[in-house]
């Protein structure tokens, strides 16, 4: 599957193996809403070159399909035409399919082995929708996964609304161009990521961002809470098949978001907890609150080194772990906010910058669009 | 008729270093040693000692050595010389052969085949001198509803939980199998580490109301000592269904062992035996402990977590699940190697399974029926230093409960002759002699050394996998790999093998 030619034949594929990666993030919002091309997202994670190793790249762009933004859009890798075929065969009866192409790529001799590359701008059948006693969300989530389990060499990266994931095998700068972020998108948000894993088959669907819907995140750290946030959220219908701390870290959020309603700052409070010792010198208030928290969801607390920049509808929010083993620098000017690895990521775009600051450790940052984002 | 059994232990003397002081003789309650006049020197009759190092320890003179009696039958690797003396001992007697601690056979310790791992280049060990490094543990039911006020603020919807310092209690030992002055050392070490001990069948004693916030009061199937003052002093109220050492009997407590006091807090008449019966009469059925859990529940309004305690059997996983739905709180496992005062020596030897394996397949099960939030695990049988706390929680675990451990820090020797009712130790006994052997202040300290002595172990072990709340170390099952094991034993312990 999409196996790129660094890969050993003979190593276990993503998903059968844990693996463990070192990483770069960045990100950037017009929180006026204004959209920009995927071009200064790709030069901020080019500047961090060396944090990644060639072996994935990726980027979120949110706002780029503004033609079809009531449609949930799927972005598939497939092996081969039969593997098409057969997805084709299943997106048709679940689904109507108001749009469909082959993605425009551009080729480049640092990208090799790519897989096919599709899109499909779908909605829910309604009928089967009706029938399915599922939401309209969990519906389209079940279908993504049925066809990643199901589907021999198809693979569905990307599947939110008025949003889209590209990623592959390679270096970030170069998985950009190849997908023409550059020329062909216009976002009012990007996130971007530069991949070092430690071990990896080269899969593509194995890069970053990891989906779910209009979710995506990425991440840089090796988290070492893994198996007890995995081996929890698994009791609630999550199956965690690329064993990826990115995967498990999506879900962890879509569980406390979607399921549990928590708020932005609430999740924060619950994945990257305040110290019991800092709980303690905060208001009664605040101290009820936290306490709670980590109580009702002591499973979900996510420790090792963590920075992530969660990307959703009309917002991202970047977070470190509770002792910021990783760095993470954020910055605004005007209406538009930063996030990056390390701070050059930032500066080569905007040298002149209005406020820098380095997060402390589990302090969450949320940008979102002065509308109001959806969370 | 009777059969002269050879002693399983000689007492050696010095009669170099030996000065006749005779301390040996005074602290021996088994009247092993005595001065003998005629000869003018001390002598031992070796027939008597359960090989408890009382006076070995207590020698001025390091003069006394107790060593294996190597006196054997002939040799015969189908019948053991232990074998032989236990069909003696029964054709002497006509009874049913009594033990006390746990099973000391050769079966497997799992614990010992479990490795623990660490942080290595990709992500960093945390030093827990240096950072903050948390051991605090909730135990009680998680899985709550989410409710805002007008505020939208979230309000606090927990049912009522335990909060452990460090994920270590005291297990059950009742007053009565253990003395007023071993109760003491608990109830005052629990208080002051910030953890739980437990009363066992045994009630609470008047004078340890005072400790009640750090006690763990339990119900049994006899019913000794329970009360409505006795469950509304408890922070926590134990059903015992069952324990490791004894899975599917009941309690025995020998009349000698009965004494006023004990007989006041048990409210059972004095010098008489004591058998709480096998199963609760009124709980024949998974149901019927749902309605004495709630029961429970009602008599102290919604306020206590209700725990109940299981042996490790063979179909444990089921079982917990059953319980799981039946409103409690946490459930405690209880593994073939549990400590006892006093059970049949077949049954302690024979019946039940290992701690690990039980917790590995409990901790699946509700999980994988999607109910692990509606209860806390609590395992018990064998727990023998931090590294085997770290590793049932990895496993799945929520806490462990430690028995045999926190007596041996008072003093226990492990003669596993509880029973007797003669403990040299004052541990294990109701003779105001010995009890008074035990000072309750020398005690209480060096259980609170124990047990913090751990937190700083565990601590460390913590930080070495990179992890700084004891929180995501729970049924973190890839942080440990199996040595030596089968594929069936590692499939069901949910590990891998060292070096996969």
């Amino acid at each position: 599957m999409f196996l790129n030619d660094m890969n050993l034949k003979n190593a276990p594929l993503e998903g059968e193996v844990r693996i463990p990666s070192g990483c770069a993030v960045s990100a950037i919002i017009d929180r006026s809403g204004k959209k920009m091309t995927g071009e200064r997202i790709i030069r901020s994670i080019a500047t961090m070159h060396d944090r990644s190793n060639g072996l994935g790249g990726g980027f979120a762009g949110y706002g780029i399909y503004p033609d079809y933004k009531e449609y949930y859009a799927f972005h598939l890798f497939y092996n081969d035409f039969q593997s098409k075929k057969e997805t084709e065969d299943f997106l048709i009866q679940h689904f109507e399919v108001v749009y469909s192409s082959e993605m425009k790529t551009r080729k480049m001799k640092k990208i090799t082995n790519e897989p096919l590359i599709y899109r499909y701008f779908l909605y829910p059948l309604s009928k089967r929708l009706a029938n399915s006693l599922l939401g309209e969300e969990q519906y389209v989530v079940k279908c993504v996964n049925k066809i990643n389990a199901e589907i021999n060499g198809a693979f569905v990266f990307s599947s939110g609304k008025d949003m889209g994931i590209f990623k592959g095998v390679g270096f970030p700068e170069d998985i950009g161009k190849f997908y023409l972020l550059d020329e062909e998108y216009e976002g009012y948000s990007w996130t971007a990521h530069g991949r070092y894993p430690t071990n990896t088959p080269g899969w593509w669907g194995g890069a970053h961002p990891f989906g779910l819907l209009d979710y995506s995140v990425v991440h840089n750290g090796e988290i070492s809470s893994y198996d007890a946030n995995r081996r929890y959220i698994e009791m609630f219908g999550y199956k965690c098949s690329l064993q990826t701390d990115t995967e498990v870290i999506t879900y962890v959020i879509d569980y406390l978001i979607r399921v549990k309603k928590l708020t932005l700052q609430e999740v924060a409070k619950v994945i990257s907890a305040s110290f019991w010792s800092t709980i303690d010198e905060k208001s009664e208030e605040e101290q009820r609150q936290e306490i709670f928290l980590r109580k009702a969801f002591p499973s979900l607390l996510i420790t090792g080194p963590f920075s992530i920049i969660f990307g959703f509808t009309g917002g991202i929010m970047a977070l470190n772990d509770r002792l910021k083993l990783r760095s993470m620098v954020c910055a605004e000017k005007g209406d538009i906010a930063y996030v990056s690895s390390e701070e050059c990521g930032i500066r080569v775009i905007e040298p002149d910058v209005d406020k820098i600051f380095s997060p402390a450790g589990g302090q969450p940052i949320v940008y979102t669009l002065k509308e109001g984002g959806s969370l | 008729m009777e059969e002269f059994i050879p002693e399983e232990y000689d007492v050696l003397r010095n009669a170099e270093l030996c000065i006749a002081c005779r301390v040996c003789e005074r602290q021996c309650s088994n009247e092993v040693h005595k001065f003998d006049k005629d000869l003018n020197r001390m002598i031992a009759d070796s027939a008597k000692c359960v090989n408890c190092h009382r006076c070995v320890s207590l020698c001025p003179t390091h003069a006394l050595k107790i060593v294996k009696n190597p006196d054997t039958f002939r040799e015969n690797y189908n019948w053991p010389s232990q074998a032989m003396k236990e069909i003696y001992r029964q054709a002497n007697s006509g009874g049913v052969l009594l033990s006390s601690m746990g099973n000391p056979n050769e079966y497997p310790v799992y614990f010992n085949k479990i490795l623990v791992n660490a942080s290595q280049v990709t992500n960093p060990p945390i030093d827990p001198l240096r950072e903050p490094m948390e051991t605090v543990v909730y135990l009680g039911k998680k899985d709550v509803e989410m409710k805002r006020d007008i505020n939208g603020r979230l309000v606090d919807t927990m049912p009522p939980q335990l909060k452990l310092s460090v994920p270590v209690m005291f297990s059950a030992m009742s007053y009565g199998s253990i003395s007023y002055n071993a109760h003491e050392a608990l109830a005052r070490a629990a208080e002051e580490l910030g953890i739980y001990y437990n009363t066992g069948e045994g009630g609470l004693h008047r004078d340890f109301y005072k400790y009640s916030k750090n006690t763990i009061v339990q119900v049994a199937s006899g019913r000794f000592g329970v009360h409505s003052e006795y469950l509304s002093a408890a922070a926590a109220i134990e059903i015992k269904m069952g324990q490791g050492a004894k899975p599917g009997i009941g309690g025995h407590l020998p009349g000698m062992k009965i004494s006023d006091e004990v007989s006041k807090t048990r409210m059972i008449p004095k010098g008489i035996d004591a058998i709480s019966p096998a199963p609760h009469h009124d709980i024949y059925s998974i149901e019927d402990l749902r309605q004495l859990i709630y029961t429970i529940k009602e008599a102290t309004a919604y306020s206590k977590p209700v725990i109940v305690k299981v042996a490790a059997v063979h179909n444990v996983a089921a079982i917990a699940s059953g319980i799981a739905r039946s409103g409690a709180d946490i459930i405690a496992i209880d593994g073939f190697r549990g400590g006892t005062g006093a059970a049949p020596t077949r049954i302690r030897d024979n019946v039940g399974i290992p701690i690990e394996l039980a917790l590995a397949q409990v901790d699946e099960r509700l999980r994988q029926e999607g109910i692990r939030d509606n209860v806390s695990i609590v395992v018990a049988g064998s727990v023998h230093s931090s590294a085997d706390v770290v590793k049932a929680i990895a496993l799945g675990a929520d806490a462990c409960y430690i028995g045999t451990a926190a007596l041996l820090a008072l003093g226990c020797h492990l003669c596993r002759s509880c029973h007797t009712g003669k403990c040299n130790w004052g541990i294990a006994t109701q003779r105001e002699d010995l009890v008074k052997r035990l000072n309750p202040d020398i005690g209480y300290k060096r259980l609170v050394n124990l047990v913090t002595a751990w937190g700083h172990e565990i601590q460390e072990m913590m930080g070495g996998m990179g992890i700084n709340s004891i929180e995501a170390l729970k049924g973190n099952r890839l942080m440990l790999r199996g040595v030596g094991l089968n594929e069936t034993e590692l499939r069901i312990l949910g590990i891998k093998h060292a070096g996969e």
